[in-house]
């Protein structure tokens, strides 16, 4: 379980853009949900990943993960429960390191990094069993240098790297976002496989209503630092896009989009 | 001859600093100038502890050591002390001039006497053989080494994690480990190697300068530059190898360049336009390969 309480955060404190965007947020996510986090640009959508990543500080408040407070934790240390996607496909994987290398070491994440071989022979068949069903040749490519995949391959492989050893949450920043429509619908796919295979409890923040509605089990809009709209259940499987876009209208015109 | 013998003692001595270099502006994209002190640290230590008579093969781990904690401090400076790379690199380097002169005791010490890796008893009687060549010999056993133990490295867990810290340490975060330590361990291995390049060169030259560092950062960004840019489609010269050519080609150019100009007072003018240069065409390429690639 995951819980951010009471969150404070200023942005840009002491300065003329200071402002004050999370006033006493509070947010919890129970075990096995796939909570959808949508809202405009500025909305605060992915400040809450980095809230919860430990990418950026909070004033006050706290994030406790599994009943462990880890609000003073480091970013890297909190990583190691946690499997993150981002919009770039460019950060999740690493382009001057092959497609075996860089499953290698994802495949390692927990243990030592220690003077043994980097890659191991017997692996590469579990990876390319891993790789086959994506559908993309990506099993074929192994030798291949990841900087060479295109964007929609990079992000394929960067959310089986993240989930290739356990994790206890997924996060999931527009991962979609930088992709044409068609490779968008295969990495959803994927997404929906893999959460549903492992029980993952995954937080996706998306800018597409339909993956909103369509994937999880929950949808939070995000308005200026509140969520204004949340809903869960068998009321969310009941939810129509329209009602969102409505939701959505309204606060966009509010703020003058 | 006496050209040949020169080009390439200094091209394998520089090589190994090239190493150290290729690691911390290659792989950990970090402009380390902590070099330019590191280098004289090698060749003041191990000036020091040969002229005291000790085994001249003792030098190299402890110039290793000796740059492995240099090169620790510039990463502590920078990562825990949030100073950015290329300072952190120059207050190493200032403070070094320091330290390299408290080592000597004074500016520049000769070793025309003393026992050198080079030329003591037991190289003598193996490596004689061959002559004038005897120090190229026993330069390039060390730098096959060094090359070797550098490669295998790469290749480990943690050469993994080193190589991914510097082209996306995002995903190294991602992976639950601190890209900080990451890059104090990478910038040790580097100024380590560059230290026993400069306890190398002081035995080869036989005397030892606190000012013999100046431009060291210069000639082994030239190596890596021409080495991998030479070598980049090259299926058969891996990246280290390709580093130590380049390092005896721009020790070739200096050469020739001082050779028709007959005035070593003019190297570090030389050594600048020579860069610049090779910096130019190296940009001129990736420039036609981007275009190409629109």
């Amino acid at each position: 379980m995951l819980e951010l309480k009471h969150i404070e955060k200023t942005f840009n404190p002491g300065t003329v853009n200071e402002l004050h965007f999370f006033r006493d947020f509070n947010l919890t996510i129970d075990d096995g949900a796939f909570v959808s986090v949508v809202g405009s640009n500025g909305s605060g959508k992915t400040s809450i990943l980095n809230i919860i990543c430990g990418s950026i500080d909070i004033d006050s408040g706290s994030v406790i993960m599994n009943g462990e407070d880890i609000t003073k934790k480091k970013d890297f240390v909190r990583s190691r429960k946690i499997g993150r996607v981002f919009q770039n496909p460019a950060f999740g994987t690493c382009p001057d390191m092959t497609i075996l290398e860089n499953m290698s070491i994802a495949d390692n994440k927990g243990k030592k990094y220690n003077l043994t071989r980097g890659t191991n022979s017997k692996k590469e068949k579990e990876y390319k069993e891993l790789l086959a069903p994506l559908g993309l040749g990506l099993e074929n490519k192994l030798d291949t240098k990841v900087g060479a995949l295109s964007g929609g391959q990079r992000q394929a492989l960067a959310l089986l790297m993240s989930t290739m050893t356990p994790i206890d949450f997924l996060i999931l920043d527009e991962h979609t976002a930088a992709l044409d429509p068609k490779t968008a619908e295969i990495i959803m796919q994927l997404t929906g496989k893999l959460v549903t295979e492992k029980h993952l409890t995954t937080i996706m923040v998306t800018h597409n209503l339909r993956y909103a509605l369509e994937y999880g089990d929950r949808l939070i809009m995000m308005h200026q630092g509140h969520a204004i709209m949340d809903v869960r259940g068998e009321e969310k499987q009941k939810l129509e896009l329209r009602q969102v876009l409505d939701k959505f209208d309204e606060i966009s015109i509010e703020s003058g989009n | 001859m006496a050209l040949l013998i020169s080009v390439l003692e200094q091209g394998f001595i520089y090589a190994v600093m090239a190493l150290g270099i290729y690691i911390t502006y290659k792989i950990l994209d970090f402009p380390d100038l902590t070099v330019d002190g590191s280098f004289p640290l090698g060749a003041a230590i191990a000036a020091v502890m040969i002229s005291n008579g000790v085994p001249a093969i003792v030098t190299l781990p402890v110039t290793f050591l000796a740059g492995a904690a240099a090169g620790a401090l510039t990463g502590l400076i920078h990562v825990k002390l949030h100073v950015r790379d290329l300072l952190s690199g120059i207050i190493m380097m200032t403070a070094l001039y320091t330290v390299n002169l408290r080592i000597m005791g004074k500016a520049n010490i000769p070793l025309y006497t003393s026992k050198t890796i080079f030329d003591n008893d037991f190289s003598n009687s193996v490596f004689g053989v061959f002559g004038d060549f005897e120090t190229t010999i026993i330069l390039l056993i060390i730098l096959i080494v060094v090359k070797l133990i550098l490669d295998w490295y790469l290749k480990t867990k943690n050469g993994f994690i080193l190589r991914a810290v510097g082209s996306n340490d995002k995903l190294v975060t991602s992976l639950g480990i601190d890209k900080g330590t990451v890059k104090i361990l990478g910038l040790s291995i580097a100024n380590g190697l560059c230290t026993m390049a400069g306890c190398l060169y002081a035995q080869e030259q036989r005397y030892s300068d606190v000012s013999m560092g100046t431009g060291t950062m210069v000639i082994g960004l030239a190596s890596v530059i021409i080495g991998t840019s030479l070598f980049k489609k090259s299926k058969f010269v891996n990246v280290t190898t390709a580093v130590i050519i380049g390092s005896v080609i721009y020790k070739a150019c200096v050469a020739i360049a001082v050779h028709f100009l007959k005035n070593a007072d003019d190297m570090k003018l030389i050594t600048s336009v020579l860069f610049l240069i090779i910096l130019v065409i190296s940009m001129d390429k990736k420039r036609k390969v981007a275009s190409e690639d629109a």
